[in-house]
Order: C-alpha cells, then structure tokens, then sequence
C-alpha cells in the first residue's frame, strides 16, 4: 500500500505524545513517593527512556515484530538492528513510524513496574530488570497481541481472536502482575505499614496525571494507526472512560474515607485510562462510560489489597494497572460492538453470547500467568546475583543521596553547604580574594 | 531581662503579632515548627489507607524583654492567641544571662 501523509502525521504525533507520557508517569510516581526518594523514582523512569529505546532499535522490535518463529510466541531476527525497515511500509505509514510508536509503548510499561519497588533498590539492579524484564516479558507480549499475519502471527491477537485496541495485556496487566511479582521478591520498604509513607508533592502528582492523561490520546488513538474514524472513536473513548473513572474513584472515597482526594481523582482517571486501553476502538462512549465507572470503582477498591495481603507495591500498579486492565479487557467481552468497528467483535450484551468474553478471558488469563511467572524468575535471578536492596541505613536516610549523591529540593540557603574543592566558601573569603587580585 | 516564648496555632500569627506591636514590642523572632500535645494529630488518607499525623504544625515566637515587660507581654501573648480549643499552645517565660546587639556591641538592657 502507498504511504498516507495524513496516516504517517498521526503516528508521527501519537509517537511524540505517548514519549511524553514516561515523563509524566516521573512525575505522577515521583510526587507519591517520600521526598527522599523522589528524585530515584524519577531516575527508574528516565532509565527506561534511554534504556528500552536501545533494546528496541537493537534486537526487541526484530523479535516482536519480525516474523512469526512458530506457534504464534516470538518473532525472528530479521529486523535486528533495524535492518530492512528503512524504505518499508507498514499498512499506510512507514515501517520506522511504526518501530517508533511501538518503542514509546515498549518504554512506558517498563517505567511503569518502577512504582512497585518504590524507595528501595540499586539502581544497577533496575538496569538488570529494564534489560531482561524488556527481553523475556514484554517483547514476547508484543508479538502474542500485536504481530498480524493472517493467521500466522501472534497467538492472541492473530490466531485466537481475543481483542487488545492499545495494550490492556500487553501493557496494563503485564505490568500490574510483574510488578506484583517484584514487589514479592524485593520485598516490603522498612517500616511499611508502620510509618507514613505519605506522598511529598501531590501538585507534581497531578501534573503528571494529566500529562499521561494528555499523552493518553497518543496511546490510544494513535493505536488505529491512522487518520481516521478508528482513531476519533478511541479518542472520545478514552476522554469518556477516563472522565468517568476519575469521578467514580472519588466517589467511592466520598463514602468510604469522608472525603474526596486529589490523589484519588488522579489515580481514577489514570485507572480509566488504562481500563480503555484495550476497549478504546471497538466500544461506543456509552459503553466507555459504563468501563470507566466500574474501572474507578473497582480500583479504588483493589488498592487496598495490598495491606491486607502483605505486599508492598508501593503506588500500586498492580490496582491500577493490573486490575484496571483486567476491567478493560474483560469489558471488551460485554459491551464491544461492530457497529463501532467491524474488525472488533460482539461482546454479551451486543448480543455476541459467550465467545468473545472467552477469548478475553483466556488472553487476560494466560498474560498474567506468564508475565507473573517470568517476571518472578527474573527478580529472584537479579536477587541472588546482584542483590536488590540498598543497605537499610540507606533506605531510612534515603535512597536519592545513597544512590545518585543528589537531593531532590534545596529550599533555603543555610543548608546548601560549600562546593567541596572550591575553597571560596562565604563572603569575607570572596573580598580577600578580590583584595589579592587587586594588589 | 527575660526571655518570653510562644507555642501558638499557625494561624493566630498575625493577630499575635499585631497585639505585640500594640503594647511596643520592637522585634520578635518566629519560626515554624511541629510537635504534640494533648491536641494530638489528624488523620489523612491516601488511596483509602488512613494515617495519623501526630506532630502538629505549630508557630513559635520569641521575645526578649526588660524584665518589667515580660508580665505585660505573656498576657498579651496569652489573650490574643487564644481560642479556648485544645491546641492553642503555651507561653513561658525564662530568665536571660546577656543580650549583645552584633552591630553595636551594646550589652544588657541597652541592647534590646
């Protein structure tokens, strides 16, 4: 097919925007972390940035979307270094817009399993997670959802049928469940549950939200991969679910703790983005309306999990992401219809009976049980090689100094010490100084 | 000469002040600072998880004073920071060895 200018601006854009959305989630996550740690939560995620985009170009976007290497698990080494997509298509848009796009997707799930280890581990042990995490868990994901070749690419998307727009397995559940996976292995923060743990700056909380809620659109209607009806339809879907999830979130606190909270309105629209993820092309806004006020609710709800089952993912990707994903892609199997796009499916009450909540329901099912399992081989091998935790003298006076030898705020000036080797450390010094020169 | 200190609610600050300015005081020290009393904490819920917070955030004042003042001052203090809840804080007074202004060197009473 010839190469659409209007197609190729769209994923050109959605690209720059999902980018941006890594970012945004530094800052989401960095601002509900104490501030000791603001600044290693901000790190993890800008360590995926560099990271991911150099496993992408060198051998994951080859192996997820090369050609089927049998039974629908793993692509091949064709594109290895990005060989022989230079000059290709993709559908209407260059091949390389394409690898970009993917690569933005391939970042942020990565960044995403960062909130689960929270406050608590060296950072060339989230280097060992970035590299093997990307290579065993999220590139065989990609190729299971996204690799289409009539029938002979990806088992999920292309041989059973199960519907996945924009990553509800690929991305929210995959990362919800290895990030439960990690928190198991590296274990609880000291003082879990003890001592508060509040969030430092829910203002950069907020920011960040709406950057991802921004970057969102990018995400989501960028995935139809063109200019088109698809994409307008995963937009209005993803503004509908988010808006609804993010009221439906706080309302649950209004009845639950008494009040509605900014980290709570944040935290919904993010579950609803999430849960649209997967639902965004093949639902009408009135069916993302009903996905966003379960997302919310359930979410809201799934957060709190965590203390009752003894698990310290620490801001909670499993109960945004994991679950939110699950609600998404178990939504498709209820109210998706192909009046919206004829390439979807017709969930339960489309009148499309039980098959393609079954479908839903075997893809959602087999991603968590893989990427739990593997993620936990993973972080037990990172474990016993390198070792996760820092020393809890360096966890209790902070990982920021511990880890990179920076602090995150220098609000006032009586703290902000000499410049070690300078040797020109205050006023009267600077004078004598001048008075030497001088004479 | 007397030192005069303050533990009063964040928001009582500019009424204290004001009041202190009314009876001439010329200058005072304030600082923020946190801690508990029979006030005891608040709670705050983050993600439906419930914390106490058990250090208050308070306002502290100091004032230094001929001795004669300081009776004036604590019930200046005392009137205008109140507001008859748990919380309002506490005044107390102690004795001071020397005061020395830095610019002039001036010692004692002259230099308050």
């Amino acid at each position: 097919m010839e190469i659409s200018a209007g197609d190729t601006a769209w994923v050109l854009t959605s690209a720059a925007l999902v980018m941006l959305m890594t970012p945004g989630l530094a800052m989401f996550y960095g601002g509900m972390v104490r501030v000791k740690s603001v600044l290693n939560m901000m790190m993890m995620c800008f360590l995926a940035l560099g990271l991911v985009s150099i496993i992408w170009v060198l051998y994951g976007y080859s192996l997820a979307f090369g050609t089927d290497s049998g039974a629908g698990l793993i692509g091949n080494f064709e594109f290895i270094g990005l060989q022989d997509t230079v000059g290709e298509v993709e559908g209407t848009i260059p091949t390389l817009a394409f690898v970009m796009f993917q690569m933005t997707f391939a970042i942020i799930t990565c960044a995403l399993l960062a909130g689960a280890v929270a406050d608590r581990i060296r950072i060339i042990a989230w280097i060992a997670v970035i590299v093997l995490w990307t290579t065993f868990v999220y590139v065989p994901l990609a190729h299971w959802t996204w690799k289409f070749d009539d029938g002979a690419g990806g088992w999920i998307g292309d041989r059973l049928g199960a519907l996945d727009f924009a990553g509800g397995t690929v991305v929210e559940i995959n990362s919800g469940f290895s990030a439960l996976a990690l928190a198991i292995v590296v274990g609880r923060r000291i003082g879990w549950r003890r001592d508060p743990m509040r969030p430092h700056n829910l203002p950069l909380v907020l920011l960040g939200a709406g950057m991802l809620w921004f970057g969102w659109f990018g995400f989501n209607a960028g995935s139809a991969l063109a200019a088109g009806e698809l994409a307008a339809t995963a937009m209005i879907n993803t503004q509908v679910c988010t808006a609804a999830a993010a009221l439906s979130w706080v309302l649950v606190e209004k009845f639950r703790d008494g009040k509605p909270t900014t980290l709570g309105i944040a935290s919904g629209a993010i579950s609803g983005a999430v849960a649209i993820t997967p639902s965004c092309g093949y639902v009408n806004p009135m069916g993302a309306l009903l996905i966003g006020l379960a997302a919310g609710a359930i979410c809201a709800w799934a957060v709190g999990l965590k203390y009752r089952l003894g698990y310290d993912d620490s801001l909670d990707v499993l109960g945004v992401h994991g679950i939110g994903g699950l609600v998404g892609m178990i939504g498709i199997g209820l109210v998706a219809t192909t009046a919206v796009n004829e390439a979807g499916g017709d969930g339960l009450f489309s009148g499309g009976g039980f098959d393609l909540l079954g479908k839903q329901l075997v893809a959602s099912g087999a991603t968590m049980i893989y990427v739990f399992g593997v993620t936990w081989l993973i972080a037990v091998a990172i474990d016993k090689v390198i070792g996760f935790r820092v020393t809890p003298e360096a966890e209790i006076s902070g990982i920021d100094l511990d880890q990179h030898a920076e602090t995150g705020y220098e609000l006032t000036d009586t703290t902000s010490g000499a410049f070690a080797g300078v040797g020109q450390h205050g006023l009267s010094e600077y004078r004598q100084k001048e008075q030497r020169e001088d004479s | 000469m007397k030192l005069v200190t303050a533990i009063i609610r964040p928001f009582k600050m500019e009424d204290v002040k004001s009041a202190l300015e009314q009876i001439g005081v010329q200058g005072l020290t304030v600082s923020e600072v946190s801690g508990f009393g029979r006030q005891g904490g608040h709670v705050e819920v983050y993600r439906g998880a419930e914390y106490v917070v058990n250090l208050v955030p308070k306002v502290k004042i100091e004032v230094l004073a001929e001795d004669e003042d300081a009776a004036r001052i604590v019930d200046a203090l005392v009137s205008s920071a109140r507001t008859d809840r748990i919380g309002d804080g506490k005044v107390w007074v102690v004795p001071v060895d020397t005061v020395v202004r830095v610019r002039t060197g001036e010692r004692g009473d002259d230099a308050l």
